[in-house]
């Protein structure tokens, strides 16, 4: 177990910024997500705590201790690739234990630790292949085991699972967060996965543009997105979002409707200013049309999802979805009204783009 | 690795097809193997069968009167050794200069293949220029440096040559190749704390043989048929057997012998001929490596 802190990390390519004065606290034993969409700097920063890329400016902490200029292999941590990097001419016994070998730790230690990690990832039948001889998912596992094998007190991952089919992935997802409850070592993993981020990580960092956006409990980057980008790349569907003006009385007005926000609880009380309403579609009902605070909806279409469905409507002239129980989605008028749960949702600043 | 043509439904277009296509290769293959046929039938007469004039002519007292003559007799000038110390002194320079251009070349591909950068790239563009400046055109300043350091006519200095002729070359090839291996396995080898040379040495040659195997294959046919930097930069006792060769054919003094001749050209060919019947299947498969990844 170790704390990772990064301190205003910064890094440009050829003129592009890709890490923009990153910060991030990560305390011992904690499972830290990175999440972001592709290009967002996701798995620079996580070279770069590695060591492996340079960074322009800032400093990187383990511990305390300032590792910013050390080797990545000085830094005690390991790493998981989304390729797996498996050393393709040696057998998975040697793959485990090159590591140790190098570090010039004890013949009967390396043995001990090759059979523990081989029997914690039920790789032991396969020690003596090569890794062309392996499926997808064993190569995941030989991979993950020489991260793990060396003990260290903090393990990288980046993408690990991307590679891996869909049952497969869901599978290896519920190991590796038990692993991590039997190791405590601290991880962090980074993905563009939003399932696996909010299903394994005590804590998502939701990084754009080079910017970690939001860094907390993966529940509150749901409910309480911090600006419009995590709003709009977290959850499926995607949030609605209605642009309009909050008057003096605190009341949300879009078009000649008005709304009482008395509901919502303001981080900030100015008044008089555009604003960007957002809300899930489970926090939107469905009322008859004309109803007082409801916005007119016609329907478009609804896609039933089994347990329950989505009703995708016309509203304002953007599209808004809604979730449904079956049998109500079925029932359903061709021109309603729709109602927001105040409670449930979020309003961001139309000029900064921040939750207000 | 082979193409299986269904002929359960061949018509008779495509029959003829293939009678024109194996006809074509047959041909060819007559093509090029007739001047060899002809060294070797006539290395096989004596002298009397040759004078005889038919060159064509299969010989009546087939012997290896000529191959032993050629081994060990033969004239060149004074000296009348045969091409035997030529063969020894030939070995002596292809298996050092093929080894460490080899090496060498494999290691800078390697490096080159990591360092990204535009200080990289333009590197890579001198060795490729280095790869297109004519011999002819280096000799004089290449002559020029070695005898300054005294290395000029000797047995090392031909050696420095070869490999450093060959490095552009076999840096380039590995290059290519290095740059189609995946990134992430040396950033997982610094990971696992090994270093440049461990990473290279435990990781990336293991997974090198084909290529290995093809550069090691094309310098080692360059540097055994080379016969211009022999003649310029060995010493008197460390000629090749190629300038050995020359000697013998073009020897002024006496009679001229074609099959003596013939034959030291045969024993001269028999190492580069053997290299590529024992290695010929990594040499395609090498080849098609590269051209096609994965």
């Amino acid at each position: 177990m170790s704390s990772v802190s990064v301190r205003q990390i910064r890094k440009s390519f050829a003129g592009l910024t890709v890490l923009d004065s990153v910060d991030m606290e990560i305390a011992p034993g904690e499972f830290v997500v990175i999440l972001g969409p592709s290009g967002c700097g996701k798995s620079t920063l996580l070279n770069v705590i590695a060591g492996l890329d340079e960074r322009d400016a800032g400093q990187i902490f383990i511990d305390g201790i300032d590792v910013s200029d050390l080797e990545p292999s000085q830094r005690g941590l390991a790493m998981v690739f989304q390729s797996y990097a498996l050393f393709p001419a040696m057998t998975v016994r040697r793959n485990l234990s090159f590591g140790m070998e190098i570090a010039g730790r004890p013949k009967t230690t390396i043995a001990e630790k090759v059979a523990w990690v081989a029997k914690l990832l039920q790789i032991e039948a396969l020690l003596d292949r090569r890794p062309s001889q392996l499926s997808g998912g064993q190569r995941q596992r030989v991979a993950i085991g020489r991260a793990l094998v060396r003990s260290s007190s903090i393990c990288l991952f980046d993408e690990p699972l991307s590679n891996l089919d869909a049952k497969l992935r869901a599978e290896t997802r519920v190991e590796l967060k038990q692993l991590h409850e039997t190791l405590r070592s601290t991880m962090i993993y980074v993905t563009h996965d939003q399932t696996e981020a909010m299903t394994m990580a005590d804590r998502v960092a939701v990084m754009h543009k080079g910017k970690v956006e939001q860094f907390a409990h993966p529940q509150s980057i749901y409910e309480k997105p911090a600006s419009l980008f995590v709003a709009g790349f977290v959850g499926s569907p995607a949030m609605n979002f209605l642009q309009g003006r909050l008057d003096h009385a605190g009341r949300f007005q879009v078009g000649d409707i008005g709304i009482d926000t008395s509901g919502y609880g303001f981080e900030d009380s100015s008044r008089e200013r555009d604003v960007v309403l957002g809300i899930r579609s489970e926090d939107v009902s469905v009322v008859d049309q004309g109803t007082p605070e409801s916005i007119p909806a016609t329907l478009a279409f609804t896609e039933l999802l089994g347990a329950d469905a989505l009703s995708w409507f016309q509203c304002l002239g953007k599209r808004f979805s809604v979730r449904l129980g079956v049998n109500e989605a079925r029932a359903m008028q061709p021109t309603v009204g729709l109602c927001f749960n105040m409670a449930k949702a979020s309003f961001f600043s139309a000029a900064s783009e921040q939750r207000i | 690795m082979s193409y299986v043509v269904s002929s359960r439904n061949a018509t008779f277009g495509s029959r003829a097809a293939r009678i024109g296509m194996y006809a074509f290769l047959v041909a060819s293959a007559i093509f090029f193997l007739l001047p060899l046929l002809l060294v070797v039938i006539n290395s096989l007469k004596p002298m009397e069968e040759i004078r005889q004039g038919n060159l064509l002519a299969l010989p009546i007292n087939p012997n290896f009167d000529a191959w032993v003559a050629a081994w060990q007799s033969a004239c060149s000038g004074l000296d009348c050794g045969g091409v035997r110390p030529g063969l020894w002194n030939s070995i002596k320079i292809t298996v050092p200069a093929v080894v460490i251009s080899t090496l060498t070349g494999a290691l800078n591909g390697y490096a080159l293949a990591q360092w990204k950068s535009k200080h990289a790239n333009l590197i890579m563009l001198l060795v490729t220029v280095g790869l297109f400046i004519p011999y002819q055109a280096m000799l004089y300043p290449t002559v020029k440096i070695l005898s300054t350091v005294g290395m000029f006519r000797s047995y090392v200095g031909i050696v420095f040559v070869h490999v450093v002729y060959g490095l552009p070359y076999t840096t380039l090839l590995f290059r290519n190749f290095y740059i189609g291996v995946p990134d992430e396995i040396s950033r997982a080898a610094r990971m696992e704390g090994a270093t440049f040379l461990r990473t290279f040495w435990s990781i990336i040659l293991p997974i090198s043989t084909n290529v290995l195997v093809v550069v090691g294959i094309l310098q080692f046919t360059g540097i055994w048929n080379d016969y211009l930097l022999g003649l310029i930069f060995a010493g008197n006792d460390s000629m090749p057997m190629t300038v050995q060769l020359t000697n013998i054919v073009n020897n002024s003094r006496g009679a001229a012998f074609p099959n003596v001749n013939m034959a030291a050209a045969l024993i001269t060919a028999i190492p580069t001929l053997l290299v590529y019947f024992l290695s010929g299947r990594y040499f395609v498969r090498g080849i098609a490596a590269g051209a096609v990844k994965g």
